[in-house]
Order: C-alpha cells, then sequence, then structure tokens
C-alpha cells in the first residue's frame, strides 16, 4: 500500500500545468483608462498674453463612463499651451486662429489630413475675459474635437460590445458596429470581374497596377493594424440571378433597392476563397451588364439614381456595377475591347474598403468640416482612431477568451493542460497587462501591439486541439473500471482484517479474564 | 432590407443629419450578418438511407434559400447514393415515386464516412481544429453568424447514437454551446433534431440565444414516412418530410416566422409531438423570420460617396515568374535527414533477445553464469 498508492496516483493523474489563476480573475474586473494628449496652440492675435500667461501649462480632465457597471473608462485629456513637440507620442493638435482663415461662415472647425484641427475663436473671447470664462469656453471645444479625432464614449462602447452585450441604444453605431468587421490578425481582399457576357465585351482591367496605386498605400498605412493579402479574378458568364426591370422613362434597366438584397447569394457560390487560412475575405465584385441589359443602373428607395452605381453588404464586401455601352456604338463588331477606368472603380471600392474597415467615421457633428483623405486613402487622425477602437476591442476579447477559457479548465478536472498551453496563457496576460498599461499613457502603437500579441496567444490558447473533454474520463467512467478489479481482491483482504481484530480483542479478552 | 447614411466626407458637400429610414426596424430587429449551417446525420448501413435523406434535404432547403457551400458543414456518416444496395445510384430521393432527388449534382460534403464522429463534430463547433483543416471543414462564424445545426440519426433519453459505436449526450452539447457563447461563435442558434425522444437532447442547454425543435418528446419515438418498394428501404423521417413541404413553400423574400415553423407536423401527421423550446431565445420567435436562420439574406447598403482618385496607374514592369523559382527546389534537394530522438528497443526486440539469452544460458548451464558475473 505504501507504495502501490502513490505510484497509482501519480501514474493516473492528468498533467496540469500551472496557470496565472490569481491574474486572470484580476483581468475579469478591468478597469481600463485611456488617455489623449492634445497640443492647443493659440494663433496670434486669439488671445491677449496676459491671458495666455495665466492659462495653466497642463490641465488634466477625467471623465468616467460605466459600461454596464463591469467597466470603468477614463478619458484623459491632457492639455499643453507651450509650443512643444513631445517626442515619440502621438498627439493632436487644436489651433485657434480667429475669423477670417474660414472662408465658410458656418464651419467653426476644419479638420485637416494629419493631426491637427483648426478652430475658430468665438467673436467675444477677443476682447478680454476672465480666465475662467476662456476656460470653459474652450474645453468643450476640445472635448468635441477629442471625440470626432480620438474616441468618443459610443467608440469605446461599441469596440467593448464584444465582452458587454448593449441592448440597442444608438442606431448609428449598431450599424456601424454591424458593419465593420471584426478584429482580426489579417484579412483577404479579393477583387472579381464578373462578365456575363463574353461574347459581347471583352473586358480588361489593370488590376495590378490599380491595386498598387490606389489600394496599396492604404494598406501599408495599416500595416500596424492588420495584414491584408490581395488576389483578383475574373468570373466568366456570372449572372446577377435578378432579373433588372426596363425603364423606359431612362431607357435603362434598373435594379430597385429591394432585390439588392438577393443578388450577392448567387454569385457567392462562385467567387472561392483561400482554402489555407481563415481570415475574413473583403470580396469587391465588379459586375458588367451584358450587352442586352445595359446600361444598368441602381436605384435608392426614392427611385432615385445612385451616383456611385454601388452598393455593399456589412462583413462582406461590395459590389459596383460598371456600364461599358457607352463605349461603343451600335454598329460595333462583337466581340469589343473594353478598357476598365480603374481610377474610377477604385475610387468606389476604396470608399467601401474604409466603410467596411471601420476607418470611416458616421457623422461628424454640425460646423465640422473634415478634408477629404489624402492619397493615402487614410487620414492620421482616422487612423489614430481606429488603433484606439482596435486596441480596446483587442483587449477586451483577448480578456474574455482567457477568463473564459480559465472558467472551463477549472469547471472540468479532467483536462490536461499541456505546457504550451499553459505558455501561451502566461504570455496572453503579460501582454495584457502591458496592453492596458500602454493604453493609460496613451502610447497608441505599443497598445495596439501587446494587445495584438494578446489576443494571438489567447486565441491560440482556446484553441489548442488538445482542449476536448471528450477525451478524458468522467469520475463515474473510472469508478466503473477499478470496482470489477479490485472488488473481487478486497473481499477476502477485508474479511481477513475484520478476522485480526476479532482475533486481537479476543486475546484482550482473555488476557483480562487472566489477569482477574 | 436597406439602410441609409448620409456620409461625411463627400468633398465639399455641407452635412445634413442622418435620417433613418422606416425599414430601419427590420436591419436591426435580426443582428446577424451571416448565416452557417451545420447538418449532421449519423447513422451509417443502408436501412438508415432516411437519416441520409433527412440531411440533404435540409441541406438542400438551404442552399435553395442562398447560404453557399462556403457556409454549410455537412456531415454524412455514410455514402447512400454510391451504396451499392442502391437500386438507382448517384441518386437520394426524399418522396416515394422518386420525385424528388435531393443528391442532386453539386453536394459538396465535408466530413464523410469514418470522419463523423463526436469528437470532430465538437471539434466544429468549439472551432478546436488542427491547424491542418482546411477552409471547407471549419465553422468560422463570428459573433454576428446565425446557426442552424440540424442533427438527425438514433437517439434516446438523453443521447445520440453515432456511427452504432458511440454516443454524444445532452450535457456534452449543452457545454458545447456554452463555450460556443463564451467565443461569441453566434449571434443566434437554432436547433433541430430529428431522433427518438428528441426532445431530450435539447433539455440541458443554458446558453442565451437558442432555440430548440425536435421530432419528439421524451418516452416517444419519431417514426419514418413511408417506404418505398423500388429502393426497399424506408426513405424519410416524418418529421423532416414535412419539414421539407414547408420549406418547399419559403423563398428567400417571404416573410414567416418561427412560430409557423412550430406548427409544422402536428402529432395527426407525425405520429409523435414535435416540441420546441425558446425560453432561452432573447427574442420573441414572432419576431424571427425562417429565413433569419434557413437562408441568407444579406443585410444591403447603398454607397453614398466615392472618392476622387487622379493619380494615374504606375507602369510596373511585368514581372514573369517561372515555375522553378516559386519551389524551394535547392532545399529540397538538400535536405538533412531529421534527428530521430532515440527509443529504448521496441517489445519485439526485447521479447527476441530475451529468448536467445535464455536459450544460450539453458544450453551451456548456468555454471558459466557464474563465470562472467
Amino acid at each position: 500500500i505504501i507504495v502501490g498508492v502513490p505510484l497509482w496516483w501519480r501514474t493516473t493523474e492528468t498533467y496540469r500545468a500551472w496557470l496565472p489563476v490569481s491574474q486572470i480573475n484580476e483581468l475579469s474586473n478591468l478597469q481600463l483608462q485611456l488617455s489623449a494628449e492634445v497640443e492647443v496652440v493659440f494663433a496670434r492675435g486669439t488671445v491677449t498674453p496676459e491671458q495666455q500667461k495665466k492659462v495653466p501649462l497642463t490641465q488634466i480632465q477625467d471623465e468616467e463612463h460605466t459600461v454596464d457597471g463591469d467597466l470603468f473608462i477614463n478619458a484623459v485629456c491632457l492639455v499643453v499651451t507651450k509650443i512643444r513637440r513631445l517626442q515619440g507620442n502621438i498627439c493632436l493638435k487644436c489651433v485657434f486662429s480667429r475669423g477670417h482663415s474660414f472662408e465658410v461662415q458656418d464651419m467653426d472647425v476644419y479638420v485637416g489630413q494629419r493631426r491637427t484641427a483648426l478652430l475658430r475663436i468665438g467673436a467675444q473671447m477677443r476682447v478680454g475675459k476672465t480666465l475662467d470664462q476662456l476656460l470653459a469656453h474652450l474645453e468643450p471645444r476640445i472635448k468635441q474635437v477629442l471625440q470626432v479625432m480620438s474616441f468618443s464614449h459610443t467608440d469605446i462602447s461599441a469596440a467593448l460590445s464584444d465582452r458587454v452585450r448593449l441592448s440597442p441604444g444608438n442606431k448609428e453605431s449598431i450599424a456601424d458596429s454591424m458593419r465593420t468587421f471584426k478584429s482580426s490578425p489579417g484579412y483577404e481582399i479579393t477583387f472579381s470581374l464578373l462578365n456575363p457576357d463574353p461574347k459581347s465585351h471583352r473586358l480588361h482591367w489593370d488590376i495590378e497596377g490599380a491595386v498598387q496605386t490606389y489600394i496599396q498605400p492604404l494598406l501599408t498605412k495599416l500595416a500596424s493594424v492588420a495584414n491584408f493579402s490581395i488576389d483578383s479574378q475574373t468570373l466568366y458568364y456570372a449572372m446577377l440571378g435578378v432579373n433588372p426591370r426596363f425603364d423606359s422613362s431612362l431607357s435603362a434597366y434598373t435594379l430597385h433597392s429591394d432585390s439588392l438584397a438577393h443578388v450577392i447569394n448567387p454569385v457567392e457560390a462562385r467567387l472561392g476563397s483561400n482554402a489555407a487560412s481563415s481570415n475574413p475575405v473583403l470580396n469587391f465584385l465588379l459586375y458588367v451588364p451584358d450587352a442586352h441589359h445595359s446600361p444598368l443602373y441602381i436605384h435608392d428607395r426614392k427611385k432615385q439614381e445612385v451616383p456611385s452605381n454601388a452598393f455593399h453588404s456589412p462583413r462582406w464586401g461590395g459590389i459596383m456595377v460598371y456600364n461599358v455601352n457607352g463605349f461603343y456604338g451600335p454598329e460595333a463588331v462583337f466581340p469589343v475591347d473594353v478598357n476598365i477606368n480603374m481610377a474610377k472603380v477604385m475610387g468606389v471600392f476604396l470608399a467601401q474598403l474604409r466603410l467596411l474597415l471601420g476607418v470611416q467615421s458616421s457623422t461628424a457633428p454640425s460646423g465640422f468640416l473634415v478634408a477629404p483623405c489624402g492619397s493615402n486613402g487614410l487620414a492620421d487622425w482616422e487612423l489614430d482612431r481606429l488603433m484606439w477602437s482596435r486596441s480596446v476591442e483587442n483587449v477586451a476579447t483577448a480578456t474574455t477568451t482567457i477568463t473564459s477559457l480559465a472558467q472551463l479548465l477549472e469547471q472540468i478536472g479532467n483536462i490536461v493542460i499541456n505546457d504550451n498551453i499553459a505558455e501561451q496563457v502566461s504570455s496572453a496576460v503579460t501582454s495584457l497587462q502591458l496592453a492596458v498599461a500602454e493604453l493609460e499613457t496613451g502610447n497608441l502603437r505599443f497598445a495596439l501591439q501587446y494587445s495584438k500579441e494578446a489576443i494571438l496567444a489567447s486565441e491560440r490558447a482556446f484553441f489548442d486541439p488538445s482542449l476536448l473533454h471528450l477525451l478524458y474520463f468522467p469520475d463515474d467512467q473510472k469508478f466503473a473500471i477499478y470496482i470489477p478489479l479490485f472488488l473481487p481482491m478486497c473481499v477476502p483482504i477485508l474479511l481477513s482484517l475484520l478476522k485480526i481484530v476479532s482475533d486481537a480483542r479476543q486475546k484482550r479478552r482473555e488476557k483480562q479474564a487472566k489477569k482477574d | 432590407i436597406i439602410f441609409y447614411i448620409f456620409s461625411t466626407l463627400y468633398f465639399q458637400l455641407s452635412f445634413s443629419p442622418l435620417v433613418p429610414q422606416e425599414n430601419a426596424g427590420q436591419f436591426f430587429s435580426s443582428g446577424h450578418t451571416n448565416n452557417w449551417a451545420v447538418l449532421v446525420c449519423t447513422s451509417r448501413f443502408w436501412f438508415n438511407y432516411r437519416h441520409v435523406a433527412n440531411t440533404l434535404s435540409v441541406y438542400r432547403s438551404v442552399k435553395r434559400l442562398g447560404i453557399p457551400d462556403s457556409h454549410i458543414v455537412l456531415m454524412l456518416a455514410d455514402d447512400m447514393a454510391c451504396n451499392h444496395r442502391n437500386p438507382k445510384p448517384a441518386t437520394v430521393f426524399s418522396h416515394k415515386n422518386m420525385e424528388l432527388n435531393v443528391y442532386g449534382d453539386d453536394v459538396e460534403v465535408d466530413y464523410r464516412g469514418y470522419e463523423v464522429t463526436v469528437e470532430n463534430f465538437l471539434r466544429v463547433l468549439t472551432g478546436r481544429l488542427p491547424p491542418s483543416t482546411p477552409r471547407s471543414k471549419r465553422l468560422l462564424s463570428d459573433d454576428r453568424s446565425n446557426i442552424l445545426i440540424y442533427l438527425t440519426g438514433h437517439g434516446g433519453n438523453g443521447f445520440l447514437k453515432f456511427q452504432d459505436s458511440e454516443e454524444i449526450s445532452n450535457v456534452e452539447l449543452a457545454d458545447a454551446f456554452e463555450q460556443m457563447w463564451q467565443k461569441r461563435r453566434y449571434n443566434e442558434l437554432l436547433f433541430i433534431i430529428d431522433t427518438c425522444q428528441g426532445a431530450s437532447m435539447y433539455e440541458r442547454f443554458y446558453s442565451p440565444n437558442l432555440m430548440a425543435l425536435a421530432s419528439s418528446q421524451v418516452g416517444e419515438d419519431s417514426l419514418s414516412h413511408q417506404p418505398d418498394l423500388a429502393i426497399g428501404v424506408h426513405l424519410m423521417d416524418r418529421y423532416t418530410f414535412y419539414l421539407l413541404e414547408f420549406l418547399e413553400d419559403i423563398h428567400p423574400s417571404s416573410k414567416a416566422n418561427m412560430n409557423d415553423l412550430f406548427k409544422v407536423c402536428p402529432k395527426s401527421q407525425c405520429v409523435s409531438t414535435p416540441g420546441h423550446r425558446t425560453d432561452l431565445f432573447l427574442r420573441d420567435p414572432g419576431s424571427a423570420l425562417i429565413t433569419d436562420f434557413f437562408g441568407s439574406v444579406r443585410k444591403v447598403e447603398i454607397t453614398m460617396e466615392t472618392i476622387n482618385l487622379t493619380e494615374p496607374i504606375q507602369q510596373r514592369q511585368k514581372e514573369t515568374y517561372s515555375y522553378v523559382d516559386q519551389l524551394p527546389v535547392s532545399e529540397i534537394i538538400h535536405q538533412k535527414p531529421k534527428q530521430k530522438d532515440w527509443h529504448p528497443p521496441d517489445g519485439f526486440i526485447l521479447g527476441l533477445w530475451t529468448l536467445i539469452l535464455l536459450v544460450f544460458f539453458k544450453t551451456y548451464g548456468m555454471k558459466h553464469l557464474k563465470h562472467i558475473f
């Protein structure tokens, strides 16, 4: 027994590597603190020098938001008035200037392509006023700019929607969160040219050049957020699946908006995807209508033509209809060679790509004028915005994954926890703690990097193929195995033990009797 | 189902506030953007033809209503169409007089034959597949996916029999769904089971947003519909037969809802009593459309803005690739043999050596051992 029982115990116990359970439990009560730095610059003539001296150098504004009572978010805003370039930190610049630099009278704020916002200072503030009134005038406007350019309560709540399922409040943000793809380490983008009528049209599109010129700069800029792989294909005889109606007033075929929802499914079966990766796929389809159904226009609910002639589906991709009947006359010899104007096509696809990736914000408050995005297709502050929400989303997802994994492993005592799983969990926990710390100080790039590492490690740990509780024996099956083996052996042992005990007792009684 | 957004970045236009449309309510009511289906037939052998026909008819309806093959995981435990005993090879019929061939030309079976095991089924649901699994065998759903899960086969009180050799219990199934919920692998899940005592399989569910239908209550048997005398087996089960009939009337823009689905196959038609469970489902079943689960109606938005791109396309040198350059040929040729770990000699070698030693010492006697030791 002395040798056998420990030996049996050691050989039948399941190997469970150590997991940092206390740290994981700490993570589940997560308090996120996000801080953004803003540099405020006063142009000449906006404030008097005395006022400028009196404005405090740094001012921290805390805002606490609760999301479902679980998480607290503080938005911290540092206001620095000296024109000092902070090293290494991404910071916003709010420049206050007088009104004459604004051409349009209604606009109060102009948001530039990099990280600068030009604010018009109110006319009444030019006259000397007290310091408090000046600050009271400045702060809400800076806050508003910060909400547009960095993050706002709705953005962060939407990013945390994985952890906390919110009841439908703001319809805009719900539409946004449903449309944008979830944070993933990689995406696949597929451009497809659908030619249902190769007998009439021979289409040429310089997709490689177009991707290189128009799409690749955006993706290079987004390289810190995710990896992208692009491919393209041409599909022949791919029909729409919906019959367009002929509108005699326009002498064109129209696709009503109600039927657009049924266009995607017949095509999707033929699109195909990369078998090797499990990354989400964004499909962009360019449909050239056949000669009998040209031109084809998309009409919205109000029966008006859509200028882009394109539509997109949340979390799937976009479709554009490109009419080529204008390129040839009725006497042309079929098939006609057509060169597709890739700049126009890519303009639409780029806009759809921005919407689907979550770069685009829905609406700016009134009085804001936003500069059109540059040749990259992405303004710097939009990238920051995306990085904020992605970091928060990654942190929330990784936390949920780790805590539910710990809960699962605790519940099912029989699962073997291998060393590599424990390693992944530990590294995920460390990365999460680092990411939260970086978010607090406002280092966006590091925060995003750590959050990505945390997500990768936590996903790898959660989806490890060895964590299947089916493969391990529940307790009642263990008893079922041991009882037929040990019960026959135990019976004579028990009986002999009883005999020994009764013999000893009898001897003792005899001894007692002898004594007496 | 359209939703409008007047976007901000349209050159120098002034901004108008957001105008939600009347159908915006519809847009938000279901909350899903894609659909998946996991259809499993768990029985082997020719006389279980009806289970394969059940699964294939649900597959056919689901494909007809729009879910593409890439979003369907079809698991068939046996091959009836090419079975030796099938008098009409390459067909699987669902109605007597061979009216409807549910096998068709473009069936894509993801798990076939012996691959349909409890382990693989649970791996597909929870996502714990080995990294070498191809995309078509994975359930790549996200938090906005509506999933339809259909199981059929032989079952009992609290279990479902796989391949005549193993079982899945209702506890395991409930735990698998809970793990899916923890990882937000579904938005809403519809679970349909057509086996004997099917209602016992959904008794243990405890995760939110699950709706379950079963063909029979605990203690009842699900019966098959009708035999075909030419093929010689029963072709379909009653519940799925009437379910298929109901689904044939549904088209992609239909507005039929779940309450109609609960009425399928009353006791007069199926001899068993179909059951359903909706207490875990957060929406009202009357507001859930059939096409929310069986079809794939995409939400669509009109693209209101474009970006003005003015740069001309850069002319690049066309690079020509040769096949040889794409393979790391020199690496493959000059590969060193992998270091194999040393293992102690196998059982057979050990036994052989012991035999030789014994024979040696037997013939030469024990005295010689003294010399050696």
